[in-house]
């Protein structure tokens, strides 16, 4: 983990800001202010200038995924540009799904437990004894309710998902043998030392 | 699939209380009267007392209106909360995801207004944006560099591979394999063992490699090296295959062809057939059971080397145990499952499921009575072991009419200690040799 002094802290954030929505290609000195490559997350982060891995964050407050921070090497080849536009998709891709669905299942269940408060409210039964709250076995039936209501949806995405998972996985192979490539064949001034995504 | 029963409630606790501390900790920094210099003393988490946690506590619900650069929500109904069926600091949980402000970074769309929003913030008060850039520390803090560490590896593969569950499936092959006829061969055993052990592994890093971002909504998943970007998928492939094929292959060539298609098969049935179905359908439960039963058979015929009515016993008796094990587990799950969009039993059929729970637990009386029977063991046996499955049925007719959490809970830690504890009783009432014939010549 980087420990970053708080002093420089105060300066990077706000230029790295200002270069985020730019989406230009920062000159190679400038290592730590790279784009934020629309992780969408407008978090300021940046990593350390010596850095040259992805950086993975803490889970999102919605979709509970990870955001990843992609580095872009300063010769990046096609190959490797395309890897990284397709993790970055498919993150931006799950974020949106999963950010949605969480905030669906929360705004849903509230309105459940609201409306059968009120349903209840207006028949008094002799409940649990404890205070007004909707047991198990009432939620149940929302959940299950909720399951079957997203299944197709989960369908489409489980099927989307694989395919995804698939394809990076294996450019991910393609880029790390590409890579393997590079540094065995006798090419001159072949110093840069990457590590696999 | 099996988690310990430490790990399990101390996990789901873990992961609200620490969500809830590290947010009520960057609130509570905001509204501290502090100067500009005193933002950058760094708040050390490991003296969080729970007198901490009280006081923060205390703090978010005072100071709810009070934030300097968050736009909050009142909520209209923040009675609706106390009637969530989650402990306290899960409903503070609840209604600090729901009362987000800041630009929600789930929706690229709205990006640019949150680029907006964060430049607006900068051009106020000098202390505003320090506050901003101490709550951004705080939150780069937990960005970490995805950088294989060689050092940290074997804990990652061993968490990748689920390792405890790897250890539970190679003693059911052993138990499998010391429970068939005929002599004990040693090279034979410890080959079965690798042999099985390697092939677990092998599924279960696939199994995490496809459930990514499912394993990350759910709380018992949430910590896995693929969900906390420890490994690349890249990786975990290539672990998968290179436990894999050297499994199977020293199955199939140390052993014998049998045990090595059936350790194939598991592995194809485990990640191809019961990791996708677990979306699509309830059946998943039972695929899951042959999953968990194969294993014990492996052993048999690694010894054996052909399938009798013994081999098919010892996985009907592992096939039953599943029940009682998954479907009480799931139990307490059910919010989990169904925003996840995972079927099972327990959100779509409750009834089912503690049915087929309770049925298995008298099956698995059924089966050790017929251990005996089928020349596995000595009429002791099913007298022995009576005890323990009748206690199991016990607690499984307990969830079967209770049908709460803490029946399911009861009998899914029972069940924990019910299977070693049933195969050592089947060890040790073993048919002697020579007593009753042998199924079939052993094999190394």
């Amino acid at each position: 983990m980087a420990a970053l002094r708080p002093s420089r802290r105060v300066l990077v954030p706000p230029l790295c800001r200002a270069f985020a929505g730019s989406g230009c290609q920062l000159a190679p000195e400038r290592g730590a202010e790279r784009r934020d490559t629309a992780s969408g997350r407008v978090s300021g982060f940046c990593p350390p200038r010596k850095s040259c891995h992805d950086w993975i964050g803490p889970p999102d407050k919605h979709s509970n995924l990870r955001p990843v921070h992609f580095y872009v090497p300063k010769n990046e080849s096609p190959l490797e540009q395309k890897l990284r536009q397709l993790r970055q998709e498919t993150q931006e891709w799950n974020q949106q799904f999963w950010a949605k669905q969480n905030l669906t299942f929360r705004k849903e269940k509230e309105e459940f437990i609201r409306s059968r408060l009120k349903a209840r409210g207006l028949d008094p039964r002799a409940g649990s004894g404890q205070k007004a709250t909707l047991d198990a076995e009432e939620m149940a039936d929302f959940y299950k309710e909720f399951l079957s209501k997203n299944f197709l949806k989960h369908m489409y995405y489980n099927r989307d998902w694989y395919q995804r998972n698939f394809a990076i996985t294996f450019c991910m192979g393609r880029v790390a043998l590409e890579r393997v490539w590079n540094k065995l064949r006798p090419k001159p001034k072949e110093t840069a030392w990457r590590s696999p995504p | 699939m099996a988690a310990s029963p430490h790990t399990l409630s101390s996990r789901l606790l873990t992961g609200r209380v620490g969500g809830c501390v590290r947010y009520l900790e960057r609130r509570a920094m905001q509204e501290s009267p502090h100067t500009f210099v005193h933002l950058f003393r760094s708040v050390s988490k490991q003296w969080i007392t729970f007198q901490h946690l009280t006081f923060l506590r205390r703090m978010y619900v005072t100071q709810l209106n009070r934030s300097l650069n968050q736009q909050v929500k009142r909520k209209p109904e923040p009675v609706a909360s106390p009637f969530l069926e989650k402990t306290p600091l899960g409903q503070a949980k609840a209604e600090i995801c729901e009362m987000r402000p800041l630009p929600p970074p789930s929706l690229p769309l709205s990006r640019k207004s949150g680029e907006k929003e964060l430049l607006e913030l900068e051009s106020a008060s000098i202390v505003e944006g320090s506050l901003d850039v101490e709550t951004e520390t705080k939150d780069e803090k937990h960005w970490k560099e995805m950088k294989l560490h060689l050092d940290d590896l074997p804990g990652i593969l061993a968490r990748l591979s689920k390792i405890k569950l790897t250890a539970l499936v190679v003693s059911t092959t052993s138990a499998g394999f010391a429970l068939a006829p005929g002599p004990f061969d040693w090279s034979c055993f410890l080959l079965t063992s690798l042999g099985t052990g390697l092939a677990s592994c092998a599924a279960n890093s696939i199994n995490q490699f496809f459930e990514v971002p499912f394993d990350s909504n759910m709380n018992r998943t949430k910590n896995r090296p693929l969900v906390r970007g420890q490994i690349s998928p890249l990786l975990a492939v290539t672990f998968a295959t290179c436990c894999a094929v050297p499994g199977i292959a020293l199955l199939t060539w140390g052993v014998n062809p049998l045990t090595g298609a059936l350790g194939a098969f598991n592995i194809f049935l485990y990640t191809c057939c019961y990791t996708p179905l677990k979306r699509i359908s309830i059946a998943n439960t039972w695929v899951g059971a042959v999953v968990g039963a194969v294993p014990p058979v492996m052993g048999w015929t690694a010894a054996t080397g052909s399938l009798d009515a013994g081999a098919f016993l010892l996985g009907g008796i592992l096939y039953s145990w599943q029940f009682p094990h998954f479907n009480a587990l799931s139990w307490g799950l059910r919010e989990d499952y169904s925003r996840g969009g995972y079927c099972m039993m327990s959100v779509t059929h409750p009834a089912l499921c503690r049915r087929v729970a309770l049925r298995h637990c008298l099956a698995l009386i059924a089966l050790s009575a017929a251990a005996p029977a089928l020349q596995v063991t000595t009429w002791a046996f099913p007298v022995v072991s009576l005890p323990i499955n009748l206690y199991i049925s016990y607690l499984g007719f307990r969830f079967y009419t209770d049908a709460d959490r803490k029946s399911s809970r009861k009998l899914f830690f029972c069940s924990l200690w019910h299977l070693p504890l049933l195969l050592l009783l089947l060890l040790t009432c073993k048919r002697p040799p020579g007593a009753g014939g042998a199924a079939g010549e052993p094999r190394g």
